[in-house]
């Protein structure tokens, strides 16, 4: 384990040394926060598609939920800089929009936990099963 | 330090631990680490939201996400005691190198539709009026409470629809 933390330092290490002038230039920005919301989104689809615990699965759904809040909110806060200048172009906007919708997805994504949970305990109950492939009673 | 050195430096931290745990969900065996690795990512995006000046969605972040919800998930990983994941068993191994166009097909889309976000994106992080900031209690809850006030109220009736759905899919038959 120590070894390849060892190792993969070896490489980093030059790249970020390399990387400095760019780090000292760098600024967190809409793109930067879009991104990392699609990183995060993309690793919630692998999570979705590659693993068979129903209960990992529901933990990706929530990731690609928080994808996308952390989207709604960095977009808030670049309308709400940007509230002058897009206004001067005939742009009306409405940055209060992003956290509201927020805490519609927050309170969505708890309704959603509970109920798939219920359905997880009582396929458990029945099956004595969580993996996806074993579960395709509806299957045709 | 200067306040812009600060958050450059808490986004590429909090963006890196966020990624870093996001990845070790899928790669733990074991559904109660996936479950603490998530708990990291959720705090650390918790995080990021309070340096663009949303103080109350990082809060509920905290409360809603890594307190109720993963406390539902944890609850249920122990009570079901499942076992470790093994791999998926492929039935049909061809369809593997059918993920590679996909895959490359949303990665390019995503790229082509991020080329249209403004090159010169002004920071998002800024040094403001923190007292008006849309992401203080008292903004969030004035929308809530007067533009927003029918989706509040629906969204209330949801949550009473997924109480009761929840206790009725989790009891048992006898009952």
């Amino acid at each position: 384990m120590i070894s390849i933390i060892i190792g993969v330092l070896a490489y980093v290490a030059p790249v970020l040394l390399q990387a400095q002038p760019f780090l000292k230039r760098f600024e967190p920005t809409l793109i930067n926060f879009l991104m990392l919301s699609f990183l995060l989104f993309v690793v919630g689809v692998a999570g979705v598609l590659s693993r068979r615990n129903i209960i990992i699965i529901f933990m990706s759904i929530e990731l690609i939920l928080n994808a996308v809040n952390l989207n709604l909110i960095a977009f808030s806060r670049y309308l709400d800089i940007n509230k002058d200048a897009l206004a001067a172009k005939g742009l009306a906007v409405n940055p209060l929009a992003g956290p509201v919708f927020t805490i519609f997805i927050i309170v969505v994504a708890a309704a959603e936990a509970a109920v798939g949970l219920g359905i997880v305990i009582a396929m458990f109950r029945n099956r004595e099963t969580v993996a996806i492939d074993e579960i395709d009673l509806l299957k045709w | 330090m200067t306040p812009e050195k600060v958050e450059k430096a808490l986004f590429i931290i909090f963006a890196v631990i966020a990624i870093a745990s996001a990845l070790n969900i899928l790669l733990q065996r074991s559904p109660i680490y996936s479950a603490l690795s998530l708990i990291g990512t959720l705090l650390s995006l918790s995080a990021l939201y309070l340096t663009v000046r949303a103080q109350f969605i990082a809060a509920i972040q905290i409360v809603v996400y890594a307190g109720a919800i993963m406390v539902l998930f944890l609850f249920v990983i122990m009570l079901l005691n499942v076992p470790k994941d093994q791999p998926q068993i492929e039935k049909q191994k061809g369809l593997r190198y059918l993920a590679i166009p996909f895959a490359g097909a949303l990665i390019a889309e995503t790229f082509y539709v991020l080329r249209l976000v403004p090159a010169r994106a002004l920071p998002v992080v800024a040094p403001a009026m923190a007292d008006q900031a849309v992401g203080t209690t008292w903004s969030i809850g004035v929308g809530l409470f007067t533009s927003y006030l029918l989706p509040f109220e629906v969204t209330s009736v949801l949550i009473l629809m997924a109480v009761v759905g929840a206790m009725v899919l989790a009891r048992r038959e006898g009952d």
